[in-house]
């Protein structure tokens, strides 16, 4: 039984065809990557895998259940978190209140409890509170924890965004385009992160992304989309060596 | 300077930050506690008036503040939880009941606002609650045999465990205690995962709901807390001013107690104690100006103009309102000799489109 | 009806100004209302106390309002550029205070309530055996001319033209060399200074008083119904809710007729809140 399933998926925003028939699989503990020229549609798999658009064709399954019926919040209650390609934090809020909104889905306690604070409700956040810590330290946020997100680098934002999504304890990991916008120092980082991720939280991960270096050095296999369709599938090697996926990115030989 | 030094999680889950906070506050509720003890009677009236439109306040402070929607028909809400009190007091229902029944049926309205809420935003939300009010007072109005019309519904003083609270003293430690119990609610709620699921919502409805915040339950949860704060606020009005019409709940009044959360500072609990001790304040400060200026200029038009121009100053000088003015003054001194001139300044930011969001 | 139509067409103007003030700088201007009033103002002033013909009254108060308008943006919604719309919009509430307080205030003026003499005498007349009123008649005519105006004003003039620009994408405008910032202070005096037109055909049936501008506040449901941001949207809109108006008066208890244009933009905002011309955008993630 796979772990995350996608057949024969597909969506069109009026007459564009943005993602056609498009299938795959992701193994549990695996790194799957992936690729494609800009507009390929790998984003808008992501968002049709939230739900945050409805597919117009196609079914998604997760661990044997389907999800296409369900709304974000389900999706995410299910243990799959995502990042943003432009980055979506709560802008007004500390990096640890960002954190500690990524627990939401592990919240245990009613509406009464929290309004009179009873002893229930503190030791909840107690334990929230440590789970976030734990995130923190793998990702080195310390120094930033009591900062606005407003005000910090592009670089931390993007650490923060991945702290965020880990801190929902994940089964399946999204990560859209984790090394846009990172100098070579921080990509370097975030591919430790990413292998860290995998040997150690045991988590899987569902990745897009540009960097052919990154997604070599991490992934266990690659998709290659162009205009919506697959035109590859494999290990990194095989893919980046297919012709289709040249012709995708350098165009045809003359 | 002082430096707060994060020992434990617990630190930060603490109502009052450090031991300063607890002498300031607890002085403040000492100066309460005593007020009608040497306080005249008109002062009295006034804080009773501060300590109802704080509560107001404070509910719409957490749903325009925390959650980020908007409310042009909170006098709705209002309206609902004074009409509730006249008409259960009329029928000898006991203040302990017919209070939280007010709060109950305002929330329940709020829920109503609030299921609409789900689908629009920004200028849509608030016209539909604009529309709302319209209607809600349009509709007190021509059920006249529920709510006696233009005629209005008169209350007797609030009796509570067989004691008159109808007195200066007896009613304003009712309205202190509402008060502070409200703000304790808000803050055990910001402190909760239902504080931030409301600031998530406020600033990022799609990266919210990705982390497992399900918009719906939240956003009519924040519109129903935030009615039955006013209710409960209304219900105190009601017996405050013991004779209620529908021409006190109309647009105009929904206007005002948004001003409060936008004079007193958008986003800060301060802020709707702060903002609602503005607006009862400023009438009296305008009553003390005309005094001052010629004759031509006196008239009900001075009043609106003020009003205007405070709205219209504040919102361009300091758009963080009364609490981020005392909390730039505030860092000054803690930070003494060491504050930068720009440690408050929000980023200058080009039209951001809202059609987009 | 024709009192419906007629009465759609003061909406679809106060509409009118509103939604062109939104496209260009997507602020919401809850002061439109009180600008007609100030316009009415105006026009009582040159007519009444000056003595001027109605003509002349007419083009001196939308001049007047245009210049009011072009002041109040420079002077207070410049500043606050980039800011959330909440706060514009509370800003606009702001002046529509300070508006209806100077109104008041100022001698000759004040709170009572004046008549607007016009042209149009109160008489009717019969056409094809339905018997209409001078009145309505003039003010669906002169609506239908100042849109007629308008439309070749955008179309065809440089200026209509940057403003079109303005308002479709600040950024591209602004590349191509136009003074985005005058021209949303333009924008502002030419809603003005619709919202003064307005103003005077709305005199006769409310007359001009201080809280005259209360009526303006039905343009947002005119607005609402015909697609926000959509220009002929609004006159659509604002004709809908005249009709509807007058449908609510005629057939229904009384009070309907107060809250019917509520009970509408109600209905469309739940139903399809883009309203008939609208456009639904969404954000990309």
């Amino acid at each position: 039984m796979s772990f995350f399933r996608a057949e024969n998926l597909g969506i069109r925003f009026g007459g564009v065809v943005a993602v056609d028939n498009v299938s795959f699989e992701v193994k549990r503990g695996e790194v799957y990557t992936i690729i494609g020229p800009n507009g390929a549609g790998k984003t808008t798999i992501f968002n049709l895998i939230g739900r945050i658009y409805p597919a117009t064709s196609g079914r998604l399954f997760f661990d044997g259940k389907g999800i296409n019926d369900l709304l974000p919040h389900q999706v995410a209650g299910l243990g799959i978190a995502r990042t943003f390609q432009n980055i979506e934090l709560f802008e007004h809020a500390t990096v640890l209140q960002n954190l500690l909104i990524g627990r939401h889905r592990h919240r245990r306690t009613s509406l009464w409890q929290e309004l009179l604070f009873l002893p229930s409700a503190r030791a909840a956040e107690l334990a929230q509170r440590e789970a976030v810590e734990k995130v923190i330290d793998f990702l080195d946020l310390a120094k930033h924890r009591d900062s606005l997100v407003a005000g910090l680098p592009y670089g931390v934002r993007k650490v923060v965004e991945l702290g965020r999504s880990l801190a929902t304890e994940p089964r399946l990991l999204l990560l859209d385009e984790p090394s846009s916008g990172l100098n070579p120092e921080e990509t370097d980082d975030m591919a430790f992160w990413i292998e860290d991720i995998k040997k150690h939280l045991g988590v899987t991960v569902l990745m897009v992304e540009h960097d052919m270096n990154l997604v070599s050095r991490v992934s266990d296999r690659v998709l290659a989309l162009n205009m919506g369709t697959v035109i590859a599938e494999g290990t990194p090697a095989e893919v980046q060596a297919s012709p289709a996926v040249i012709e995708a990115y350098l165009g045809k030989a003359a | 300077m002082r430096f707060l030094f994060k020992t434990s999680y617990e630190q930060d889950l603490r109502l009052f930050k450090h031991g300063g906070q607890v002498f300031w506050y607890g002085l403040l509720m000492l100066l309460l506690l005593a007020a009608p003890f040497f306080a005249g009677e008109y002062l009295m009236s006034q804080l009773h008036f501060i300590c109802i439109y704080s509560i107001v306040g404070l509910g719409l402070m957490l749903l325009v503040g925390y959650t980020g929607q908007v409310s042009l028909g909170h006098a709705a809400f209002l309206a609902a939880g004074a009409y509730t009190e006249a008409l259960l007091q009329a029928k000898d229902v006991p203040f302990l009941v017919s209070l939280p029944c007010a709060a109950l049926l305002a929330a329940a309205l709020g829920f109503v606002v609030g299921l609409p809420a789900l689908r629009l935003k920004g200028i849509y939300l608030a016209i539909a609650t604009l529309a709302f009010n319209v209607i809600v007072e349009e509709v007190v109005t021509r059920w006249e045999s529920l709510t006696n019309g233009n005629s209005g519904l008169h209350l007797k003083p609030v009796s509570l465990f067989g004691l008159d609270l109808g007195g200066d003293a007896g009613f304003f430690y009712l309205c202190v205690a509402l008060t502070v119990l409200s703000v304790l609610a808000l803050m055990n709620l910001l402190r909760s995962p239902t504080g931030r699921a409301f600031v998530a919502i406020r600033d990022s409805e799609i990266s919210a709901s990705c982390m497992g915040v399900n918009l719906a339950k939240y956003k009519t949860l924040s519109f129903a807390i935030s009615a039955a704060l006013t209710g409960i606020g209304g219900a105190l009005y009601a017996h405050k001013v013991t004779f209620i019409t529908p021409e006190q709940f109309t647009l105009l009044q929904s206007i005002e107690l948004i001003t409060i959360v936008i004079l007193g500072g958008v986003g800060f609990l301060h802020g709707a104690v702060l903002g609602a001790a503005f607006l009862i304040v400023l009438p009296q400060l305008i009553a003390l100006a005309k005094d001052l200026l010629p004759a031509t200029m006196g008239g009900s038009g001075l009043q609106s103009i003020v009003f205007g121009l405070v709205l219209i100053v504040f919102i361009i000088f300091e758009p963080l309102g009364l609490y981020g003015r005392w909390l730039k003054i505030r860092t000054w001194f803690e930070l003494f000799p060491f504050y930068r001139a720009g440690m408050f300044r929000r980023q200058k930011s080009y039209m951001k489109s809202e059609r987009l969001r | 009806m024709l009192a419906g139509v007629a009465q759609g067409c003061v909406y679809a103007l106060v509409a009118l100004g509103f939604v062109l003030i939104y496209k260009a700088t997507e602020t919401v201007n809850f002061a439109q209302g009180d600008l007609m009033m100030l316009g009415g103002f105006f026009a009582l002033t040159a007519s009444v106390i000056w003595g001027w013909p109605y003509w002349a009254t007419i083009v001196f108060s939308v001049a007047a309002m245009a210049i009011v308008g072009m002041l109040i943006e420079r002077v207070v919604l410049r500043p606050v550029l980039g800011q959330p719309a909440f706060t514009v919009v509370m800003i606009t509430i702001g002046v529509g205070y300070v508006l209806r307080g100077l109104v008041t205030m100022v001698p000759g003026w004040g709170t009572d309530t004046y008549t607007l003499p016009t042209p149009f005498s109160e008489g009717t007349f019969k056409m094809g055996g339905v018997i209409f009123a001078v009145q309505e008649v003039a003010v669906i005519g002169m609506t239908a001319a100042l849109c007629a105006v308008l439309y070749a004003f955008f179309r065809f003039s440089k200026l209509g033209v940057a403003m079109q620009a303005t308002s479709q994408n600040q950024l591209a405008a602004a590349y191509m060399g136009i003074p985005v910032r005058r021209i949303n202070m333009f924008i502002w005096g030419l809603s003005s200074g619709v919202a003064a037109f307005a103003g005077i055909l709305l005199a006769p049936v409310t007359f001009v008083h201080s809280n005259m501008g209360f009526i303006g506040l039905k343009a947002f449901p005119a607005a609402v119904v015909g697609g926000f941001g959509s220009v002929p949207g609004a006159i659509v809109g604002g004709l809908i809710i005249g009709l509807v108006e007058a449908f609510a008066g005629r057939y229904l208890p009384e009070g309907f007729k107060d809250v019917a244009a509520y009970v509408v933009v109600l209905a469309v905002l739940l139903v399809r809140p883009s309203g008939i011309f609208g456009e639904t955008a969404r954000k990309k993630v």
